[in-house]
């Protein structure tokens, strides 16, 4: 029996579990996968919790949910790969020998790279994060009676996944204070070490007003070297320091210590993976997807989505003695909510960066791209429910397609 | 869309004067670029263009400030003593490379 093991009950290992599972000869195939939590986090549902649109049972379910019947399902800790040996330590002492190995074990915050940001004192009393269920539950209960003062949002490196929630963050926040009546008192400012909110030219044009207009200030080309918890300032590496009375921090985004325990990763603990096969570049029987992976494609669901639908079949043809298609093109499609009701919708790749029009129709849509609408964001909130119900499972999306298509985008 | 002169050559730069395609710049013409911000290019601001360049040929993407200090050697302070304010963007154009991004 020959195994395919998978590491990582995410979005992208549950989707492949599940793709795999409806492909392979079960005569002499098997699938595992192994993930050391037991809970299945709907992430983009964290950023409404702050501003309490969800709560905590809108974006939790179990993982074994979602994991079909005739996929061993592990519950540990995996400790160590070793790709030469092709095997795999749990926590536990248990060691497994696989044919193939998919790695899917994510990205996550960690505070702790940016000195002064881990401490005590300081997290999670003053400077938040929205990137787990904790730290939207503790901004959650922060914003509430918060009716003054400065909140800082700030990213401290590039890269970071799902890269337009800090903007998203910021839009949702003004519409927050705004519904208040408290917004007059709160200054909202967006630090980035990037050069604005929006470093495409495209998407700058089109939506660079709106930052303006909803009197949100911008620090660009700030990158951050410490937080002075006891001041209430974050300071950069090249001495600017900006005060806050809350920090909402999009921190040091990091592959699994996983990787790293392994070394098999950069200095970020991503792993080194072909950009359209999604094949190892060190080991051919080993597979990237989602976060993990040091793609210049966006760390995003919707990019795991569309990677599943190649690796799936880039498996099999790899089990088959098949060439790999390089089929995967980066493609990324999100959603970026801008406050009251409205969001807008991008739709880009490797090569074409977010243009107006519409998706996934020419004319027809009918969700308009590049351009804030009701419907986006109805598409937005509906997407709860799809992730659940039919991304997760590795269902067909009829009319989305798996390659980013040019038809109906003004070039 | 614009065009600019570097060691002899016309090269299609964009708005912001970042090289359109990155495989039109020449070590040469990095010296006259880096005289528009008023840098004049040591061997030490060589060091981080050939790591940039070559970087960016293996990754596909501009290495972050992390992995400039970690893969290219180069200590965040340094860094922002050769390119002053905004290090980064300013090393990536004098490289006829594109400017840090995000996905917006």
């Amino acid at each position: 029996m020959k195994i395919i093991l998978i590491l990582g009950a995410g979005t992208a290992g549950t989707m492949m579990a599940n793709h795999l599972n409806r492909k392979i000869d079960r005569k002499n195939w098997e699938i595992t996968i192994i993930d050391e939590h037991q809970t299945h986090y709907y992430q983009p549902g964290f950023l409404f919790m702050p501003f309490g649109t969800y709560t905590e049972k809108d974006v939790i379910r179990n993982k074994s949910d979602f994991i079909p019947k005739k996929v061993n399902y592990i519950q540990e800790k995996i400790e160590k790969i070793e790709p030469e040996q092709n095997k795999v330590s749990l926590k536990n002492g248990e060691v497994i020998d696989y044919h193939i190995l998919i790695i899917a074990t994510g990205t996550k915050i960690a505070p702790d790279e940016i000195d002064g940001m881990a401490d005590e004192n300081v997290w999670h009393k003053d400077v938040f994060d929205f990137y787990t269920i904790e730290g939207a539950k503790a901004l959650h209960n922060r914003f509430k009676n918060l009716n003054e003062g400065k909140v800082v949002i700030n990213i401290a490196e590039m890269p970071i996944k799902c890269p337009v929630a800090p903007l998203e963050f910021a839009f949702l926040a003004d519409a927050y204070f705004t519904k208040k009546g408290v917004r007059d008192n709160i200054d909202l400012t967006y630090v980035t070490p990037l050069s604005g909110a929006f470093t495409k030219q495209n998407c700058s044009n089109v939506l660079g007003h709106l930052l303006g207009e909803k009197n949100i200030k911008i620090v660009p080309d700030f990158n951050i070297e410490e937080v002075k918890g006891t001041e209430k300032k974050i300071v950069s590496y090249d001495d600017k320091e900006i005060d806050y009375d809350v920090l909402v921090s999009i921190p040091t985004n990091m592959g699994d210590d996983l990787i790293d325990n392994s070394d098999m990763g950069d200095e970020l603990n991503f792993v080194p993976t072909d950009k359209n096969t999604l094949q190892s570049k060190n080991y051919e029987n080993i597979f990237i997807i989602g976060d993990a992976t040091d793609l210049p494609s966006s760390k995003a669901g919707s990019v795991a989505h569309f990677q599943a639908d190649i690796l799936k079949e880039n498996v099999m043809n790899f089990i088959n003695n098949k060439p790999l298609h390089p089929d995967f093109d980066g493609h990324a499609n999100c959603f970026i909510e801008s406050g009251f009701g409205k969001a807008f919708l991008i739709d880009f790749n490797y090569d074409v960066e977010p243009v107006e029009g519409k998706f996934p129709f020419p004319v027809i849509g009918p969700m308009s791209l590049l351009k804030e609408s009701r419907l986006n964001h109805f598409g937005k909130m509906a997407f709860k429910f799809i992730y659940w119900n039919i991304l997760l499972r590795g269902l067909p999306m009829p009319g989305i397609p798996t390659q980013m298509k040019t038809w109906g985008k003004k070039l | 869309m614009a065009e600019k002169t570097y060691a002899g050559v016309t090269v299609n730069v964009n708005d912001e004067g970042y090289f359109e395609d990155n495989k039109q710049w020449t070590k040469e013409m990095a010296a006259e670029i880096a005289k528009e911000m008023d840098i004049e290019l040591t061997e030490e601001h060589n060091k981080v263009l050939d790591f940039l360049r070559s970087d960016f040929e293996e990754k596909g993407a501009i290495p972050s400030m992390r992995r400039m200090k970690k893969a290219g050697d180069i200590p965040t302070k340094d860094f922002y003593r050769l390119f002053p304010d905004g290090p980064l963007k300013k090393s990536c154009k004098i490289a006829g490379l594109p400017k840090p991004a995000s996905c917006v």
